[in-house]
């Protein structure tokens, strides 16, 4: 929401160069959940909600400590819990909490056709511009995560902001510091990837989870949000996390091959004709095509 | 309608009815609509097409509508036209020979019927296109509704959209090059809805030897 004095990087549906693209470089920001030691107790999701002024939404209950399926327009921040059975068939309970990744190759503003309506800062924060936003909801099908949410009432798409206006001056993000266990970080990406390596180690050599490891998926570029799971190489466990998680393909045909296929076409299409018509002019130069014949003489009937 | 009701005085056939043309016209001005506000979503150095047309908030909201109105005018040239769309024998020949139509050699050519095989050709184009418009589109009227395990119809629908379109638009062009510069005749059949009896037996020789042929009266003076 706020620009503050952050620069940006990257413009969503923007012709030509980026003023100031490059002029700039900070360090990108980055939030570290520790998802082993998270109890789920939900301090993240109220100031959140606190911070961003969102107002209370209604809650569903399921047996579950799931309180709701999924984020909401006006809901960014949502641990998602699932009771998992291990193969010696103890129970697990594993908490993540969910919300916008910050990729470093969004989807969502590869998609989005309205300039300026996504943006990029140079500090890696991904942020929607609700003023610029047009509601096409393409940001929606962009995004691998499922975080672009739609309000029915504004036409306008929202999402977790990274509390930009909070780290524009030199704060940590309200879930992070709302945290009671201390499982959620803030820093550098360089700095959390360092803690979050160390944490997987220990979680590997001393507490017994062979395959504890750290979540910086590099098929969107690396996140601004990494993980430390007990089983990295099962992250679906984890409210369907996924695995491998990419911008879907038919997007980037989209943007890519076909938009370059499609322009060349019509623009040749358009020259194409002209001199057709240059070449070959009408198909038949007869009056009588388009005029009919007019008796050559003697009186009308 | 009768062949012979299609000669009319001075010389003229009448080659559209009006309900033909209103259709046609329905389906122009909202395909028009359409491509203007679809090219400034399409492209962002295109995107002031959408501000041109009323800004990109309002063609958000309307492109859908306005597609329905468009895929309305489809369904009715379908119901229309589509009996005297078949391909036949003439028209694969008409396919062999269009290096000659191309280079206005239309003497060449052989008798097409009351549409050729080109026409033919963009009528089949739009009414398929014009269905996986719609399909697609109505999923990217509600992204926000279609649930994330069916995520994969947002992605087929994206692209399909934008494929099908593009497709429209190489047969739009074409169109209205034969329609309003190529043809001499052809725009004012489409608004009048007659044509001269050269015209027709120029570039529609089956056509015009159907009306004449059957017509066992004298044309009206």
């Amino acid at each position: 929401m706020s620009q503050a004095t952050l620069r940006v990087q990257k413009i969503s549906g923007h012709a030509g160069s980026i003023p100031g693209e490059g002029t700039q470089r900070e360090p990108i920001v980055c939030k570290l959940i520790d998802t082993t030691t998270c109890i789920g107790c939900k301090a993240c999701e109220v100031a959140c909600m606190e911070w961003n002024d969102l107002p209370f939404g209604e809650t569903i209950f399921g047996n579950t400590y799931q309180t709701m399926p999924e984020t909401r327009w006006n809901y960014w921040n949502l641990i998602l819990f699932n009771e998992h059975e291990r193969e010696d068939g103890t129970l697990m309970w594993l908490m993540r909490k969910n919300q916008c990744m910050h990729c470093a190759d969004p989807g969502c503003l590869k998609a989005c056709p309205s300039d300026g309506a996504i943006v990029q800062y140079t500090n890696g924060i991904v942020d929607f511009q609700q003023a610029n936003c047009i509601g096409c909801g393409y940001c929606i099908t962009g995004c691998p995560f499922n975080i672009p949410k739609f309000n029915q009432e504004t036409k306008r798409v929202y999402k977790c902001t990274l509390c930009v206006d909070r780290v524009s001056e030199g704060l940590e993000p309200a879930c992070i510091k709302s945290c009671p266990t201390g499982c959620l970080h803030f820093g550098t990406k360089d700095d959390m990837r360092e803690l979050a390596t160390a944490r997987a180690n220990q979680l590997r050599d001393h507490y017994n989870f062979p395959n504890a490891g750290v979540y910086d998926p590099q098929g969107v570029g690396g996140t601004g949000v990494l993980y430390v799971l007990h089983d990295a190489t099962q992250p679906e466990l984890y409210g369907g996390l996924p695995k491998d998680p990419h911008i879907p393909w038919t997007v980037k045909l989209w943007k890519g091959p076909l938009k370059w296929l499609g322009n060349a076409a019509m623009i040749g299409g358009l020259i194409g004709l002209f001199v057709h018509y240059l070449r070959f002019g009408p198909k038949s130069r007869e009056p009588e095509d388009f005029e009919p014949m007019q008796p050559k003489e003697g009186p009308q009937p | 309608m009768r062949p012979q009701e299609q000669l009319l005085p001075h010389g003229y056939i009448l080659r559209y009815t009006f309900p033909e043309r209103l259709v046609h016209w329905i389906a122009g001005f909202s395909y028009l609509y359409l491509l203007l506000t679809g090219l400034a979503f399409w492209s962002p150095w295109l995107f002031w097409l959408a501000v041109i047309v009323g800004g990109a908030p309002v063609s958000r909201m309307l492109h859908p509508w306005i597609g329905l109105i468009f895929f309305f005018g489809i369904v009715q040239m379908y119901l229309m036209w589509s009996s005297q769309m078949h391909f036949t024998d003439v028209d694969r020949a008409w396919f062999r020979s269009v290096s000659h139509y191309v280079r206005n050699e239309d003497e060449l050519m052989p008798p097409a019927g009351r549409y050729n095989a080109g026409q033919k050709l963009l009528f089949w184009g739009f009414i398929i296109c014009g269905t996986l418009l719609l399909l697609s589109g109505v999923v990217l009227w509600f992204p926000e509704y279609i649930p994330w395990s069916l995520r994969w119809l947002r992605y087929t629908a994206i692209i399909l959209h934008a494929s099908s379109a593009l497709l429209t638009i190489g047969l739009f062009l074409i169109h209205v090059y034969m329609g309003v510069f190529a043809e001499r005749g052809a725009f004012g059949s489409v608004i009048r809805g007659d044509v001269t009896t050269e015209f027709a037996r120029r570039y529609h020789p089956g056509w015009y030897e159907e009306i004449v042929a059957s017509s066992t009266t004298t044309p009206r003076k």
